[in-house]
């Protein structure tokens, strides 16, 4: 399969560098259906007659196989080439969701966790870090709004799987008219297998638009030394291998963890949270399922500029100073929202989307700090061992603000008050994120690559 | 050794193909989101 070589795709002279980020996206968007999984989570839960956690799992374990395989083979994405990584990940991602299929037909639940959980979850983590490095090579000058408008398409992929989905659904079940409609598993699986083929010839497309630049390749009228000119950023190199040596991988890799602890704080509880904020003293809340819906679709809305917004400002601000916008002005934020966020509707919504825009500029800014940082050598595999702090998260974000709203009472009857302690210990999270934030610094030059050109004058200065 | 680009051939067909096939399916996502984003304000 020589085609698909890193060889095969570096890009010949007057390739236009805009036709990557759409191959990204269309990746990224493909994989952000992993956000979507709330469609037919009642359907599967009635098919194979399971509890809610049983079929969360399946979600569960695609996230942590998304940080694992993300870790793993980073390096290896970095060696072959992104049109290889994206064909695995395409791969990958249908063969789950086709073996997740089979699990529903046949009512194997587990078939589904190896399927979509497993299979698919590698798919995600190959897929997600597929394009970074290479859109870092094509935008040297604006690694930031490159990154962004690739990893913008992981948080919009649920808004477009949402909405297809349930008219997919809708289509192959006869009795979706019915009032109290729950889809049946047989319509699930028919949808498990139409989304296989879409998100593979998607994929696809985008596998087959990528290209690399070619060695030593510039955007016309960029000036490397002008990048230089901040603090952090570097012209040097680190490898995977030593940058996880580094503190200052793991003073990031703490923000990062602390960033999205946070955020998934919020995402997690979105639609209950609200209408507990305003539930009045006779138990009946101001905000009814159907606007707490619109505010979940709003807080995606958020995630899904805040990573394209944030990211691209990111390179005019610098990328230290713009997470500490997320972490210092997030936790205010989160304070106000914890202390007075009850008092109005407007104040509760503005807060929870400017809060949420900054989860998701952390993470369309990470690639974008690690590559100041670190270098373009091995960017993606770095990413990828950083990805770690994600799924980290995925487990602590859930596991706080569960663990103090089992203590204050049982769902239905919370109130804003009962949200405080999880709200503030999110407040100290980002207050510890932003003093590791503030603790970035250069990497030692004992960590960096041997440069050629600097061997070749010290082996000049040694002749002469 | 910089091979630096200075024209660059705009593949124009090519361009508004790519983007259409992610820019229609997203701008679809946002639309149907904000449909549903009303109640919160109506």
């Amino acid at each position: 399969m020589g085609w698909l070589d890193r060889e095969r795709t570096i890009a010949p002279p007057g390739f236009n560098r805009w036709l990557v980020p759409p191959a990204a996206l269309a990746v990224h968007l493909c994989i952000g259906q992993a956000y979507a999984t709330s469609v037919y989570k009642t359907a599967l839960v009635k098919h194979f007659g399971a509890s809610l956690t049983e079929i969360g799992v399946i979600f569960s374990i695609a996230i942590v196989m998304l940080g694992l395989s993300a870790a793993i083979m980073g390096t290896w994405v970095d060696k072959n080439g992104p049109r290889k990584a994206m064909f695995t990940s395409a791969v990958f991602w249908a063969s789950g969701f086709l073996i997740g299929s089979l699990g529903i037909f046949s009512s194997q639940l587990w078939l589904v966790y190896l399927g979509y959980g497993f299979i698919g979850g590698i798919g995600l983590g190959i897929g997600y870090i597929s394009p970074v490095s290479t859109l870092i090579k094509w935008f040297p000058d604006r690694p930031g709004l490159a990154t962004g408008m690739a990893i913008m398409g992981f948080g919009g992929g649920a808004l477009i799987a949402s909405p297809v989905s349930t008219a997919l659904l809708k289509m192959y079940d006869p009795n979706s008219g019915a009032k109290g409609w729950i889809a049946s598993g047989d319509s699930v699986g028919k949808l498990f297998l139409t989304l296989a083929v879409l998100y593979l010839a998607y994929m696809m497309f985008g596998a087959f638009t990528i290209k690399v630049p070619a060695d030593g390749w510039k955007p016309a009228g960029f000036d490397p030394s002008k990048v230089k000119a901040a603090t952090l950023v570097t012209t040097d190199n680190v490898s995977a291998k030593n940058a996880v040596k580094t503190r200052q991988f793991w003073l990031v890799w703490v923000a990062l963890f602390c960033n999205v602890t946070a955020g998934i704080g919020i995402l997690e509880q979105a639609a209950p949270m609200i209408q507990d904020f305003f539930r009045q003293s006779d138990g009946v809340s101001l905000v009814s399922a159907a606007v707490a819906a619109g505010f979940v679709g709003l807080l995606s809305i958020g995630n899904m500029s805040g990573r394209f917004a944030w990211s691209a400002t990111s390179d005019v601000t610098g990328r230290k100073r713009i997470y500490m916008m997320y972490l210092g002005v997030g936790a205010v934020l989160y304070a106000v929202l914890a202390l007075a966020g009850s008092t109005s509707t407007f104040l509760y919504v503005a807060l929870a989307f400017i809060i949420i825009s900054f989860y998701g500029g952390g993470f369309s800014t990470a690639p974008a700090y690690l590559r100041d940082l670190f270098g373009t050598f091995q960017v993606g595999a770095i990413h990828g061992r950083l990805l770690t702090a994600w799924s980290a998260a995925g487990i602590a974000g859930p596991l706080i603000v569960n663990a103090f709203l089992d203590a204050q009472g049982k769902p239905g009857q919370l109130t804003a008050a009962s949200y405080q302690p999880a709200l503030l210990t999110m407040v100290g999270l980002l207050v510890i994120g932003f003093v590791a934030n503030l603790l970035v610094n250069p990497v030692d030059a004992r960590f960096h690559e041997p440069r050629p050109d600097r061997v070749r004058s010290e082996e000049s200065a040694l002749e002469a | 050794m910089s091979t630096a680009q200075t024209s660059v051939n705009p593949s124009t067909g090519k361009l508004v193909i790519a983007w259409a096939l992610v820019g229609v399916p997203l701008g679809y996502g946002v639309y149907e989101t904000l449909t549903r984003v009303a109640a919160l304000f109506g």
